[in-house]
């Protein structure tokens, strides 16, 4: 069927973002990893919405996801320019005074 | 409320005769009246109660007067059998049991409602100037006047209830007329010992009731007498129990051995109340009760049957005559010597009930109570004007017959028919009772019965000496007429002391000489109702109906009198006098002589006297063993086990509820469930310090652990589905 | 059953409710109004009570009149359900006159810490429990109500009485909680044994006869401790002279005269009639508990030396005067102990009022210190006698026809009893009863002699004497007040009323009680 193709780009993509969220250091990358994730979600929701009933639940929470996941980002970038700014780094091995 | 039930050969009867109820009625509405107005009256109330007595009396006598004429009527000369007269109302229902109120007359009852009424008529007037000025004076009148109500309601009594009525409101009156001057203690002690001692014996009452109930299925007593006369069944212990159990309640009432400690300590009340008590009512009573069922006892303790030489009742009577006559020997109050005295009598009369001398027996209730009376009376007025408010024979009396010829007179007409005296009253009734003993087989006791004669007479010539011959001593000679104050002024006011003593030169005034005239006169004349001696069967024709008869109860007809017969106890009489006289003049003269404190230099006789004054140490018996055991240790000890051991019991539970509480509370709450929640805190913070290494605040650590959680949930999850 | 006027009994049941209503709304400075309004409304539910007194078919008394029924807690099939018979409306109106009775006698006897309101409105919803559990024909409904009682009684005893209080009222509630809680599984034993269809009274008293013979003992043995705890009978009455000897006057008058009856007319009610086959197993042993109770009661008496307390141990002889007539299972002794109620609620009542107003005026009850009270006060003093009198069973006053149908009806037991042999154990119970009249006699004549004759004691004889003057100290010893005779008068009256003509009260139970012992044969 269909719908296997975009569950498992979905999948892919998924993956893609989780390792970039573990792997890269940089939080601008961690940040566009985080994107992935959320636009896999986006594509099997839609998906799911498509086979059944094509009603348009599905595409309203994509419609939500994206908004927020533009307002996330917007908030993440700013704070990860401030933190650039007070210390001229965004390596996230760097930022660890939040342990416990 | 009441509706008109029954009314037995009323027919025929007499307005009287069906009227009779109305003799305790009138002094029970008397005594309401006298409390609620008496007060406000000018006499204080007296006015109403011998008004309500005089009323009584006047019915009683009409009641009597039809009474003998209805013996008399030729109709009942037929039959022979003459039935009594039974009004009666329905006063409650408990299912089968009906109980009535009303009057039942017959010759006994007629006997006690006359005599009654006319002694309490007697002493209510000669009350007016013996307590005249008292602080409850009202009170002392509302109080005689309810007694000789519950008296009369008795004597009428159709059934046991109402008998128990009339019975337990003499023992209210009792207790408030012998404690009237309750200020003082000893004066209610004695109250209290009388209600109590005869409240023991009630309760012989109640079961004993509850056992004729339980026998007969009814509480008429003329049904009762009819099915214990005829009585056939096979459980004649029952009724025999019940005979001991009723007798046990006259034992208390009359006091007869052992039960007869509270009578002289009853002295302590006013002299009229003790007159009272002791001649018609109160101690009567228990008589009375014998008499009224007298089937119940003649048949249950088996009296008149042939080899049968004891019984209950002959040996408590026998017991009694003698060992209050010889307590009678050793007391220096004028009273206590009376009361022993009547004690002794009342031991008369149960013997002759007891050896079958019933018409004896009744005849001697008629005839001691208007010597006895007489006596007592005699006694108040010596207090009242003699002695100066003193009953001690020894200290404050002596010398007096010349200074109160009236009280003397009567005095000695008196003693004479108690010490039964030929041709005064005591002879007839009391000669009856020993010649029956005599000849119904009762040897023993007919030896008894002559000995206690000889006893009365030596101690009523020693009290006579004591009194009224010899030389006046302590209040005795300062002689002064009774003033305005009453008994208790002495206790009380102390001006009355202060106050000069006049001289007066007569006797007591009119309201104690004139009944005291009247009592002597009928102490010579009663005997003559029924005076074997002469051949006089009047009285035993008037009263035989009331013994009852039936085919288990056989009374034998009272013995022919012969002076040959009576000669034994005479002479005894007369030794009694003459040996007391003698001892009593030697012991008490002026003479000094050997016999003059021997009871000091003998050790025997010392010993004898002093277990006489301490009257066998009954006293001490119930008082200090008895009484103040069950008062001190034994309810002590109840309490003590109520507090310690159900109580604690209780209290344990409850100890041992907050107890399990705090265990719960301390082990289980705070520490185990408690301990869990404080745990989970412990084994948290020990869990994240054991965990602060993956806290690195690393976000892609974090980042890691997230999704392997979340890809093991989901392997969880898959392998959980599938 | 006569289904006539059903509001009657609803209305003189929660009437007192209505006027509790009405005090919330008073403020609790206003207490005159509030006693008003509360006195006001008990008289309002004692003439209900008249009013049903006459609308009373005494022809028909030993059927449910007034009868009324109703769904109530329909899961458990308990039913609303209200009636009156021959035995029960001596009671149910018993405890109306008590009530306003009380609350006269309070108006200005206001035990400390004060708060007429709330003291008030306590007594209006005893009165409820107590109307309501004399009314109710339906166990659940009895068990309400009988709970009812406990609360404000508990809060009587535990604000207003004396020095050990809370210790009193404690053990009381406890007490009585624990009795009621087995007497409750009884109850429902009862519903699921007879076929879980109505805890309707009527209905089980036709049905409980088909309970297995051993399942009705144990039930009855529920019953019998709950109602036990309540009359209370030897051993279960420790309890009762400390809640007595703590409670404020009005507690100890309400708990004497109506709340130990309460137990006993459970078992005359509810224990006997349905479980005739149980009671007879069960008779020996109530008669043996009730005659030591006599005895028992009688000897604690004169180990007192508090007055208060010396009456509260008296109730506990005097219910086993009450508690052994129903154990003769006959007509007689039901009948006696019936009157034996009511009697004892006059009496009794009448003592502790008395006895409230001595420690009023003497700030003490110790017997010691007590003396020549007929000198001071001496119309008090009378009234002590006359209550003393009747306490001890004098005939022609109440108490007596409690005591004396007891005793006649110990000796001849009801058939089925005589058929177990045990006949001569109720005779011997008849004799020791008997011998409990003499120590009746002994306690209160020995409190009496002590208590009112003699002088007064040298702390008390200033106090002066009788109606003459009165010194600066002690001016509070005065004979009795306006109020405590139009508190006392109907009680002293009710008590020779009872005494001279006793069909007045056996004529209206006979005919229930008849019914009722009919099972057991007898007398």
């Amino acid at each position: 069927m269909l719908i296997n193709q975009f569950l498992i780009l979905g999948a892919v993509l998924f993956c893609i973002g989780v390792y970039g969220v573990i792997v890269r250091k940089n939080a601008v990358l961690v940040l566009m990893s985080i994107e992935l994730i959320l636009n896999s979600v986006n594509i099997n929701l839609l998906a799911f919405d498509r086979l059944w009933g094509g009603q348009v639940d599905g595409n309203v929470f994509a419609l939500y996801i994206i908004a927020v996941a533009a307002a996330e980002v917007g908030v993440g970038l700013a704070m990860v320019l401030l933190i650039f700014r007070n210390r001229k780094t965004i390596a996230l091995d760097d930022l660890s005074e939040m342990k416990g | 409320m009441l509706a008109e039930e029954t009314g037995a050969a009323v027919h025929a009867a007499g307005w009287f005769l069906e009227n009779a109820w109305l003799i305790p009625l009138i002094p029970a509405v008397a005594f309401f009246l006298i409390i609620g107005f008496g007060k406000r009256l000018p006499r204080g109330g007296s006015e109403i109660g011998i008004a309500s007595m005089l009323a009584s009396l006047v019915i009683a006598a009409g009641t009597a007067y039809q009474w003998i004429q209805r013996v008399d009527a030729p109709v009942a000369e037929v039959g022979h059998e003459v039935a009594p007269v039974i009004k009666s109302w329905n006063w409650f229902d408990i299912g089968n049991l009906h109980v009535s109120i009303g009057s039942h007359i017959d010759g006994l009852a007629v006997t006690l409602l006359l005599l009654v009424a006319f002694i309490s008529t007697l002493v209510q007037i000669y009350s007016t100037e013996y307590v005249r000025g008292d602080r409850r004076y009202t009170h002392f009148f509302a109080s005689i006047t309810l007694f000789s109500a519950g008296m009369l309601t008795m004597v009428l009594a159709p059934n046991m209830v109402q008998f128990i009525l009339g019975w337990e409101i003499m023992g209210l009156c009792s207790f408030l007329l012998i404690g009237h001057w309750w200020e003082e203690e000893a004066n209610s002690e004695a109250a209290l010992k009388a209600f109590w001692t005869v409240r023991v014996g009630d309760m012989g009452l109640l079961v004993g009731t509850a056992v004729l109930l339980g026998i007969f299925g009814t509480l008429e007593i003329s049904e009762i007498n009819e099915k214990a006369a005829n009585f056939a069944g096979d459980n004649k212990g029952l009724l025999m129990f019940a005979a001991v159990a009723l007798f046990i309640a006259c034992i208390g009432k009359s006091g007869q051995f052992p039960l007869h400690t509270w009578l002289p300590d009853a002295m302590a009340g006013p002299t009229p109340v003790s007159s009272l008590l002791h001649s018609s009512t109160m101690v009567v009573a228990g008589v009375f009760l014998v008499a009224r069922l007298y089937p119940v006892f003649h048949v249950g303790l088996d009296i008149n049957i042939a080899g049968q030489h004891f019984n209950l009742i002959a040996v408590i009577g026998g017991i009694t005559i003698l060992i209050a006559a010889g307590l009678a020997f050793v007391q220096d109050d004028i009273k206590k010597v009376l009361a022993y005295s009547t004690v002794s009598q009342l031991g008369y009369m149960m013997l002759g009930l007891g050896v079958g001398a019933w018409t004896g027996a009744v005849f001697h209730i008629f005839t001691h109570a208007f010597f006895k009376c007489a006596l007592f009376l005699c006694a108040g007025s010596i207090a009242h004007t003699g002695s100066h408010h003193s009953f001690d024979m020894k200290t404050d009396m002596g010398g007096l017959r010349k200074k109160m010829p009236v009280t003397f007179g009567v005095w000695m007409v008196s003693t004479a028919a108690l010490c039964g005296v030929p041709f005064f009253s005591g002879f007839f009734s009391k000669d009856e009772i020993i010649d029956s003993a005599k000849y119904n087989d009762y040897k023993l006791f007919y030896f008894v019965a002559i000995i206690g004669a000889a006893m009365t007479a030596a101690y009523m010539t020693r009290a006579t000496y004591l009194t009224f011959f010899g030389k006046a001593r302590g209040g005795a000679a300062h002689f002064v007429h009774g003033d305005n104050h009453g008994h208790d002024d002495d206790h009380h006011a102390a001006a009355h002391h202060s106050a000069p003593l006049s001289f007066a030169k007569s006797d007591s005034s009119w309201q104690i000489t004139i009944p005291l005239i009247i009592l002597g006169l009928l102490a010579v004349v009663s005997g003559y109702l029924n005076a074997p001696a002469l051949g006089i069967h009047w009285f035993e024709h008037m009263t035989e109906s009331s013994i009852g008869s039936g085919t288990a109860m056989s009374v034998p007809p009272p013995p022919e009198f012969t002076w040959a017969a009576a000669a034994p106890g005479l002479l005894l009489v007369a030794l009694g006098f003459i040996v007391s006289l003698a001892l009593t003049k030697a012991v008490f003269g002026e003479k000094k002589n050997a016999l003059q404190g021997l009871t000091q230099r003998n050790a025997l006789l010392g010993a004898g006297h002093k277990f006489l004054v301490n009257k066998y140490y009954l006293d001490a018996l119930y008082e200090k063993v008895i009484v103040r055991s069950i008062a001190h240790p034994i309810s002590r000890a109840v309490y003590w086990t109520n507090q310690n051991i159900l109580d604690g019991i209780v209290n344990a539970v409850g100890k041992g509820g907050k107890r399990s509480g705090e265990f719960v509370y301390k082990y289980l709450d705070q520490g185990l469930v408690d301990g869990a929640v404080n745990g989970s805190g412990a084994a948290a913070s020990g869990a994240g310090t054991a965990l602060q290494p993956v806290q690195s605040g690393k976000v892609n650590l974090y980042g890691a652990l997230l999704f392997g959680a979340a890809a093991v949930g989901a392997l969880v999850l898959v392998l959980v589905n599938s | 059953m006569i289904q006539d006027q059903q509001w009657l009994l609803s209305v003189g049941v929660f009437l007192p409710l209505v006027g509790v209503f009405v005090m919330l709304f008073i403020p609790k400075k206003d207490e005159a109004t509030a006693k008003g309004v509360a006195i006001i409304t008990a008289a309002a539910t004692l003439a209900v009570g008249l009013y049903t007194l006459f609308q009373f078919d005494y022809d028909q008394s030993e059927k449910l009149q007034f009868f009324t029924t109703n769904n109530w807690i329909k899961p458990i099939k308990a039913t609303y359900a209200v009636g009156l018979d021959g035995i029960s409306l001596p009671l149910y109106i018993l405890s109306m006159i008590i009530t306003l009775l009380v609350m006269i006698y309070s108006w200005d006897h206001v035990p400390n810490p004060g708060n007429a309101k709330a003291f008030f409105i306590l007594m209006l919803v005893l009165q409820t429990g107590m109307a309501g559990t004399f009314a109710a024909q339906d166990l659940i409904l009895f068990f309400v109500f009988f709970e009812v009682v406990l609360l404000p009684m508990y809060f009587m005893i535990g604000v207003w009485g004396g020095e050990n209080r809370q210790y009193a009222s404690l053990k009381f509630f406890l007490y009585t909680m624990f009795g009621s809680a087995l007497m409750l599984v009884a109850f429902i034993a009862l519903f699921i044994n007879t076929g879980s269809v109505s805890f309707s009274i009527p209905y089980l008293i036709e049905n409980g006869s088909s309970i297995a013979k051993n399942t009705a003992i144990w039930i009855f043995a529920g019953m019998f401790i709950g109602f036990a705890v309540k009359v209370p009978m030897f051993p279960f009455h420790t309890w009762l002279p400390d809640a007595h000897t703590q409670a404020p006057t009005q507690g100890s008058v309400i708990l004497a005269a109506i709340l130990l009856k309460l137990g006993t007319y459970g078992f005359v009610r509810i224990a006997l009639p349905i479980l005739p086959q149980a009671a007879e197993k069960w008779a020996p042993a109530i008669g043996v508990l009730a005659v030591i109770g006599i005895i028992y009661g009688s000897l604690g008496c004169l180990a007192q030396t508090d007055m208060k307390r010396l009456i509260a141990f008296s109730s506990v002889a005097h219910m086993g005067f009450v508690m052994l007539g129903i154990s003769t299972l006959t007509p007689l002794g039901i009948n006696a102990a019936l009157f034996g109620m009511v009697a004892h609620g006059l009496i009794t009542g009448m003592l502790f009022f008395v006895a409230g107003s001595i420690k009023e005026r003497y700030h003490t009850l110790e017997i010691k210190r007590l003396s020549g009270m007929l000198l001071q006060m001496p119309r008090m003093g009378w009234i002590l006698g006359f209550c003393a009198m009747a306490s001890l069973g004098l005939p022609g006053l109440a108490g007596f026809w409690g005591e004396f149908p007891a005793i006649l009806a110990s000796w001849s037991p009801a058939e089925v009893l005589v058929a177990n042999g045990h006949q001569s154990l109720f005779r011997v119970l008849t004799v020791v009863a008997a011998l409990g009249t003499v120590l009746a006699a002994g306690y209160l004549l020995w409190l009496y002699q002590r208590t009112a004759f003699g002088e007064p004691t040298a702390e008390f004889a200033s106090a002066g004497y009788g109606d003459h003057g009165h010194d600066d100290h002690h001016s509070d010893i005065h004979d009795v007040s306006k109020f405590e005779w139009i508190a006392w008068s109907p009680l002293l009256i009710a008590i020779v009323v009872f005494g001279v003509v006793p069909s007045l009260m056996f004529k209206v139970m006979d005919p229930a009680v008849q019914q009722l012992a009919s099972v057991f044969g007898g007398k």
